[in-house]
């Protein structure tokens, strides 16, 4: 029988959580790397065995482990992020020149098509890649270097780039997303970029609809349609039907357009999933009530999910790369909270399970289905 | 022999028990100590030292002897005990919250 399995990354380690196709019982296994910060734990599309991990801390910074067993056994690789040539510098919070500094990886994206091939998505942004199963690394310096980067500045987390598409359809195209600067695509398998944020309105910066300076959370795509990408913006859930060439709004009848992840139903392209935080200031449910907002129709019309979550006294978050999604038949959903809760659910969201109640604060859920 | 000692979640890194000890040929600075470290273990390359300009992570500290070693210059002599393997070398963790 089929069986998924969920990698969880928090404040205090990494946790693998398995299940048959069923997913009502799990096998919880972890912490590993406890005591450190895990940012991202990632399987490659091309061999479920091979797992990397961000593994960091303000001890001792960044360290990057992979697994070759499926999360049995680690070992730390290459941890060396240099950028390439002089860094140069971006916009600091206050408006001043910044120099470049490595601080953390906060997402790693496998190939669809190598398990040896990962890149690396750091704080301050910029975009790594290994061909060797991540003993070492190189930056994609046209990301940075396309023209806008010395005008980027960090939003409240960190100048962080924490999301890398990579189009099935296309091989040459991918896409990332970067806070505070915005959407990016490449159709050179990422050798040159340009931004593509057209549509974006942002209250927080001095041109609302300029070119970069937007606060992205979060980009999704459905592997079978590419083109169409979702966003949970700082504020705004928006949609875009050609590539990023344009966005539009689709916050709809939500009750707070605020929020960190979205992810798309693996079955059902226009199927798609966000969490409402109340705001910018207040990071946790509208009204302490936790609700999984679901869209049949791509957008605008959502419907609240609340079966089986907590639907008082809820202060949590769900941060930006802690939702995640299954291949099986009937779509499971995951996400993960600040209070350490995972939750799944095995019929695309209708109800809800926690798996564990007392991690450390969720950083990161992704999951494998496994044959 | 020179004797090192490392906070717990860098020996757990390195997968080591208890002290490590180094062969490490005068002149014993901190540098050459943590060289020799770093090349016994490459693991903690860029854990305890920034790895392009090799300066001392900022939560990282070095003690020997009752004495904070942390801003002394990398290239001055380790006190003698050390040298001598009667008293460790000791990487610690700096009291940094959570």
């Amino acid at each position: 029988m089929s069986g998924v399995r969920v990698l969880v990354g928090t404040r205090k380690g990494g946790f693998v959580l398995a299940a048959d196709g069923k997913r009502n019982q799990w096998e919880i296994s972890g912490p590993y790397f406890s005591g450190w910060e895990i940012y991202h734990v990632k399987g490659s599309p091309a061999d479920p065995s091979r797992i990397y991990a961000s593994q960091c801390s303000g001890w001792s910074g960044q360290v990057i482990q992979r697994s070759d067993d499926g999360g049995v056994n680690w070992k730390p690789v290459g941890n060396q992020f240099s950028y390439n040539g002089t860094p140069g510098t971006h916009q600091w919070y206050d408006g001043t020149p910044h120099p470049w500094e490595f601080e953390r990886v906060w997402h790693l994206e496998p190939a669809l098509d190598d398990p040896d091939t990962v890149y690396a998505g750091v704080e301050d942004a910029g975009l790594f890649k290994s061909t060797d199963g991540g003993d070492s690394w190189r930056e994609l310096p046209g990301l940075r270097g396309h023209g806008s980067g010395s005008s980027w500045q960090p939003g409240a987390g960190g100048m962080c780039l924490h999301t890398i598409l990579l189009d099935p359809i296309r091989p040459e195209r991918m896409f990332t997303a970067i806070s505070a600067a915005g959407t990016f695509r490449s159709d050179d398998y990422g050798e040159s970029w340009r931004p593509v944020n057209r549509g974006l309105q942002s209250e927080g910066i001095p041109d609302s609809d300029a070119e970069v300076g937007h606060c992205v959370h979060r980009i999704a795509q459905h592997p079978d349609r590419p083109d169409v990408l979702f966003m949970q913006k700082h504020w705004d859930v928006m949609r875009s039907d050609d590539a990023g060439e344009s966005w539009h709004e689709i916050s709809g009848n939500l009750p707070t357009d605020f929020g960190f992840p979205i992810d798309v139903h693996a079955n059902e392209p226009d199927t798609v999933y966000v969490v409402p935080i109340t705001s910018d200031s207040e990071h946790f449910p509208p009204d302490g009530r936790l609700r999984v907002y679901r869209s049949r129709t791509g957008g605008d019309e959502w419907e609240p999910l609340t079966t089986g979550l907590p639907q008082q006294h809820c202060y949590v978050n769900v941060l930006r790369d802690a939702m995640a999604v299954d291949k099986l038949d009937d779509c499971g959903i995951y996400f993960g909270t600040t209070g350490g809760q995972v939750y799944a659910s095995a019929n695309a969201g209708d109800s809800w399970e926690p798996i564990v109640r007392d991690l450390p604060a969720v950083l990161s859920v992704e999951v494998q289905t496994l044959p | 022999m020179i004797r090192v000692v490392l906070p717990a979640h860098l020996r757990r890194l390195a997968q080591i028990d208890g002290e490590v000890r180094l062969e490490v040929a005068a002149p014993v600075s901190q540098r050459a100590v943590l060289d020799a470290l770093e090349s016994r273990y490459p693991m903690l390359r860029g854990t305890i030292r920034d790895q392009e300009t090799l300066r001392r992570r900022a939560f990282i500290r070095f003690f020997a002897c009752e004495e904070d070693l942390s801003h002394e210059p990398p290239d001055d002599l380790l006190p003698e005990p050390v040298a001598a393997g009667r008293e460790p070398y000791l990487v610690v963790g700096a009291m940094a919250g959570g």
